[in-house]
């Protein structure tokens, strides 16, 4: 820094300073950040960034914290992806039929708890719950139903799965070579983040080991297979929605990224083979600057471990692409017409932020399902955002600004900070075991709780600006409670139909096959191909993994 | 007046614990016994829970929409076991007719999103000393 350059900044500490006593002498509020309680300061000068903003680096450089491409969104707008699922394999084929129709660009897939469980829909637990949260999908039959009609070269399909995700992508490969696509043409992401399940979702099967082992050779063998298939979406949005603070979702997200990539270079993997196709999922709650300032740092973050910790070399390594998704918690079932514009917001600071897709909620999702008058209303919202507000013109049009870099620094140095917290608990899968992590993020929740009950923390309609009609005024989306006879009856012709004894034989092979290290994947895909269902194929490795117990505690 | 004891309970496959748990540390804070099952529970194994910790009251947390088919059943084994004085109340995402249906079919009030802790803390104390004056 020359002369100048130093008696400048005194200059401009001293005025701070000035400003700062008349600030402090003034009547005024305070101002929090919304999830973390900690103080927002009042103005952010060039004193609170790092330098002066000329080492900033431009949008598609390294470490990407103003984006992965330099094009912005000028190269391609990111993907309207609504999260959508219901009832059995040919209403939801219907729904997506519906979404591509008007204007959506990628398909998502919402299974339902049995399916998310690796339950089929005719298993005992499954009663009650089936198609009621999402679609049920129990075999390879019903993924072809649910893709009927829809060419699987010529979309891009997200499945929400983790617990089961192997099996689920197995039954889309077998659908894709039923249709006759080339499968190394398929382009897609499976969740598959158990990490996040113990964390905060919950969806898990088996216990931790076995279940990364399955995610580790689903990298080894898509890597050569479905080549263009995003094999983890790692996420920080159930940790968010479970309570965390946005410090703790980009922390411990990141925290279960990185060892995802400890694990595949254990197994002996380079990592420039499967970081390419990590790719992340992550919240968007209400505090506007503080969620931009997230998705800059995260982007940071993830390219400086993977190249100064990691050894990747790949330029492809090193970006970090992502989906995300408006805070479902924010949602109100009071005044839920409000919810549209907590969305609206929202989705413009995940815009803001860079993201590569987006799902945004409908205004009615606090008391079911949405209706498809609801979908599109917050189809219509991205794309207002899109082609009416111009903020996709100019790529990360926030750099620069004080407040910005200083919160992106900010949540940078705290997520570091629990690095080694985390760390000292043992690390992720540890602090998993411990339920460190868990706790962390129910005394977030608890501590958010009680700041809206004591008024710390205005939800308006909720807590401020109550009406007497608060109650919903708009329709719900009724899932018919045909849906649980109907796929049972779905159930027993295909298992009528299908050859029982080609069953037995591939349930057999994946059950040596687990015994051994061999790579799974394989295995789970011949059994998908012989119309094996989830559940067979979900015991048959359950048979030698055992099942995952959760450490109870609030 | 001894303390209330409250069984917290997840029934089905729904893994959103959020709720649950901020329930229970508050109805813990505010002095009452509470023993939470956990996730993934049957409707079978919450009665049988229920009946071994001799509890005045079970909170169901349920988020799935499978509300309609295990919340009548806790109650129907409940009855079984000869302990429908235990008042089964909870809450989640569960529409306002099927609220009004459940209720109607012998659950205490059910409550959704945005309700205060202190309004479950309110409404269990007062049932609770309703029925200990009717006991006594």
């Amino acid at each position: 820094m020359t002369t100048a350059e130093m008696l400048e900044l005194d200059r401009l500490r001293e005025e701070v300073a000035q400003w700062r006593a008349r600030f402090d002498a003034a009547k005024k509020r305070n101002a929090y950040f919304a999830n973390s309680g900690d103080v927002v300061d009042p103005v952010y000068t060039a004193l609170d960034t790092a330098g002066d903003g000329s080492d900033l680096e431009l949008p598609g450089e390294y470490p990407f914290t103003r984006g992965i491409h330099s094009t912005g969104y000028r190269g391609k707008l990111w993907t309207m992806r609504q999260f959508a699922g219901f009832g059995t394999a040919p209403e939801t084929n219907a729904r997506y039929k519906y979404l591509l129709a008007h204007g959506q660009t990628g398909l998502s897939v919402a299974f339902d708890f049995p399916t998310l469980m690796g339950y089929d829909s005719d298993h005992p637990r499954s009663e009650g719950e089936v198609g009621k949260c999402g679609v049920a999908i129990s075999s390879l039959a019903d993924m072809e139903t649910l893709f009927e009609g829809i060419p699987l070269d010529k979309v891009s399909t997200s499945m929400t799965i983790n617990g089961p995700a192997v099996i689920l992508f197995a039954f889309y490969i077998a659908a894709a070579e039923k249709q006759g696509v080339d499968t190394t043409q398929l382009r897609g992401t499976i969740q598959n983040d158990i990490l996040k399940e113990y964390m905060a979702q919950h969806a898990w099967v088996y216990p931790i080991e076995p279940a990364l082992r399955l995610i580790v050779d689903n990298f080894e063998w898509s890597a050569e297979h479905i080549p263009l298939w995003n094999t983890i979406s790692i996420s920080g949005y159930h940790i968010r929605e479970a309570g965390a603070t946005a410090a703790q979702e980009l922390a411990f997200t990141l925290a279960d990224g990185f060892t995802y990539v400890e694990r595949g270079m254990a197994r002996g993997l380079d990592v420039d083979d499967f970081a390419p196709r990590l790719s992340f999922f992550w919240d968007i709650h209400n505090d506007f600057f503080e969620e931009i300032a997230k998705l800059r740092a995260a982007r940071r973050i993830w390219a400086r471990h993977l190249k100064e910790r990691f050894g990747a070399k790949d330029p492809r390594s090193l970006i970090m692409r992502f989906h995300s998704q408006t805070a479902g918690v924010t949602l109100t079932a009071q005044q839920p017409m409000n919810n549209v514009v907590r969305v609206a917001y929202q989705a413009m600071a995940a815009v803001l932020g860079g993201t590569q897709s987006l799902h945004t909620n409908s205004m009615d999702e606090t008391l079911a399902l949405p209706t498809e008058q609801a979908v599109q209303v917050a189809l219509r919202t991205q794309q207002v955002l899109a082609y009416e507000t111009g903020v996709p013109n100019v790529a990360d049009p926030l750099g620069g600004s004080y407040y910005v870099e200083a919160l992106t620094d900010k949540l940078e140095r705290e997520a570091e900070a629990l690095f080694v917290q985390i760390a000292e608990v043992g690390g992720v899968v540890r602090g998993l075991e411990t339920g460190w992590l868990q706790r962390k993020i129910a005394e977030s929740s608890s501590r958010q709780q009680w700041e809206i009950e004591q008024h710390r923390r205005t939800i308006v309609g909720v807590n401020e600006f109550v009406t007497e009609e608060g109650e919903l005024t708009i329709p719900l989306l009724k899932v018919s409670e045909a849906a649980e006879s109907e796929q049972r009856a779905r159930m027993a012709a295909m298992r009528a139909s299908r050859d029982s004894a080609l069953v037995e034989r591939r349930l057999g092979e994946l059950r040596n096959a687990a015994r051994s290290d061999s790579n799974l994947m394989p295995f789970i895909l011949d059994c998908a191909r012989a119309y094996c269902t989830l559940y067979e194929i979900r015991a048959a490795m359950e048979d030698v993994f055992g099942a995952y117990r959760e450490p109870v505690f609030f | 007046m001894r303390p209330i004891r409250v069984l917290v309970a997840k029934p089905g496959l729904d893994g959103h614990d959020r709720g649950a748990k901020v329930v229970a540390a508050a109805l813990r804070d505010a002095g009452m016994e509470v023993i939470y099952t956990g996730l993934h529970q049957t409707p079978e194994m919450i009665a049988t829970a229920a009946v071994q910790e001799d509890v005045d009251v079970v909170g169901l947390s349920i988020l799935s929409g499978a509300h309609m088919t295990l919340i009548p059943r806790v109650l129907d084994l409940l009855k079984d076991d000869g302990r429908d004085d235990i008042l089964v109340t909870g809450g989640g995402i569960i529409p306002r007719e099927d609220m009004d249906a459940l209720e109607a079919r012998g659950t205490g009030r059910l409550f959704g999103p945005g309700t205060p802790t202190s309004e479950l803390v309110d409404y269990i104390r007062t049932w609770f000393e309703a029925r200990e004056k009717q006991l006594a």
